[in-house]
């Protein structure tokens, strides 16, 4: 690749939400904002652009990252998930939202995006996650409203869901 | 908190990254995983003129186990060295740092060797690097040279790497069996940085205490094998020894008054855990 002047923008061709997209993005552009300005996607929220609220966290191949971390450029070629992509259709939640919402795990809503993509990473790679397991990941983001507890009984209720699913039988 | 404009290339081969940081010189500057750097970036304590990513150089993507050491390449992010099938076996101090580094959204993009070249006083990776004894391999256009980690951390995010050169590799000392080896942490919310870090290795030629979060970068202190009743000499005059400042995380007194607690704590698990 050719060094990409400061002063010009250039292509970023990635996977979003399942579908390939090419945007421009100048060198200095966090995919935070490539997501909300360029391509219009608000859901992903933007707190302390310094990585340590966690709102912005997206899915980077399959694993939970601070979009508000990583340059546009830095994801030319990945299959990147933002929140928009959780629910199956416009009037439809998914299994962990519907929990978040069935336990009160939002109240203002603001982190709830960067929260809902960790775990949504957390429940897929290990179903069988636990309290513990829950916990850490949440440990990557602040929650000024809930307390974190009704967050905790959220996702453990989806997880317990998610496994009844995985085998009907049992 | 946006970053400032800089060009941005992103090479092929390691030897075009090498030419780039060569005629960058000063204002040239490696981005891997990002984690330690972009904040930099967003709050323009960095203002680089050229970011190098050599996050496709597959040539760097390597944990490699050679003799009695283990090569860790520049872009091996640190979520793939905790996921290691023999990291608990060959490197258990670095399997009970982790859990302390970050989070795991960070985790997952950041680099070891981008830890280690960020050099923050308080942070796990250099300082498990340090207290091991391990190594830096050092790249440019011109040489390469491999300097021993204690000599690489020279102080506050400051290093030993010169204009024009980069990390290529880091090299953690393969555990031998029979020593022992801890690591605790005390900080406000877990996976921020340490207000005080220790990490410990115990074998049959003493023991070994490293410090993170009190000087101006890891430092470690060998100490003979002591008793548990004797650690507490030893670590008061350790305390003593390291530059501790107040700042808004901490008082010099509780960081002097941690590295006594979590330094009796850490050491005497290493010697609890060597058989």
């Amino acid at each position: 690749m050719p060094r990409m002047n400061a002063a010009q923008r250039h292509g970023v061709d990635f996977t979003l939400n399942g579908r390939k997209v090419r945007a421009e993005a100048e060198n200095r552009m966090l995919l935070s904002d490539l997501l909300r300005h360029e391509i219009g996607l608000t859901g992903t929220h933007v707190g302390c652009e310094h990585g340590v609220c966690g709102a912005c966290t997206v899915q980077i191949d399959g694993k939970p990252a601070r979009a508000c971390l990583t340059l546009a450029q830095q994801v030319r070629g990945s299959d990147v998930r933002t929140v928009e992509a959780l629910a199956p259709a416009p009037a439809e939640l998914s299994p962990l939202q519907a929990a978040f919402r069935r336990h009160h795990g939002l109240q203002c809503g603001f982190c709830t995006p960067g929260i809902l993509m960790s775990l949504d990473t957390l429940l897929r790679e290990r179903p069988e996650a636990g309290r513990e397991d829950i916990r850490e990941h949440l440990s990557g983001h602040l929650c000024r409203c809930t307390g974190y507890a009704t967050i905790v009984e959220a996702a453990l209720a989806a997880a317990e869901e998610q496994r009844k699913e995985e085998t009907p039988n049992a | 908190m946006k970053p400032a404009s800089f060009d941005f290339l992103c090479p092929d081969t390691l030897e075009e990254a090498l030419s780039a940081l060569a005629e960058g010189g000063g204002e040239a500057r490696v981005i891997a995983g990002g984690q330690s750097l972009v904040p930099m970036l967003n709050m323009r304590l960095a203002r680089p003129g050229l970011l190098v990513d050599i996050m496709r150089l597959e040539a760097l993507r390597r944990i490699e186990t050679l003799g009695n050491e283990i090569t860790v390449g520049a872009s091996v992010r640190q979520a793939e060295l905790e996921a290691w099938a023999d990291l608990s076996r060959d490197l258990p101090l670095l399997a009970a740092a982790f859990p302390w580094l970050g989070h795991v959204q960070t985790r997952a993009r950041g680099t070891v060797c981008g830890s280690v070249a960020h050099a923050d006083p308080s942070a796990e990776l250099p300082l498990s690097l340090v207290t091991l004894g391990g190594a830096v391999s050092l790249r440019s256009r011109k040489q390469k040279r491999k300097v021993k980690a204690d000599d690489f951390f020279i102080g506050m995010m400051a290093t030993d790497l010169a204009e024009g050169e980069m990390i290529e590799a880091v090299h953690f000392p393969k555990a031998r069996p029979g020593s022992g080896y801890a690591f605790r942490e005390v900080g406000r919310r877990h996976g921020d940085f340490a207000i005080v870090a220790c990490a410990a290795v115990a074998d049959d030629k003493g023991l070994r205490l490293g410090i993170a979060g009190v000087d101006d970068r890891p430092r470690v202190f060998p100490l003979p094998a002591l008793d548990d009743d004797q650690f507490d000499d030893a670590l008061n005059d350790i305390a003593w020894s390291l530059n501790a400042r107040d700042d808004i995380h901490a008082s010099a007194r509780y960081r002097r008054e941690l590295v006594r607690n979590l330094g009796h704590e850490t050491l005497r698990e290493a010697s609890r855990c060597r058989a």
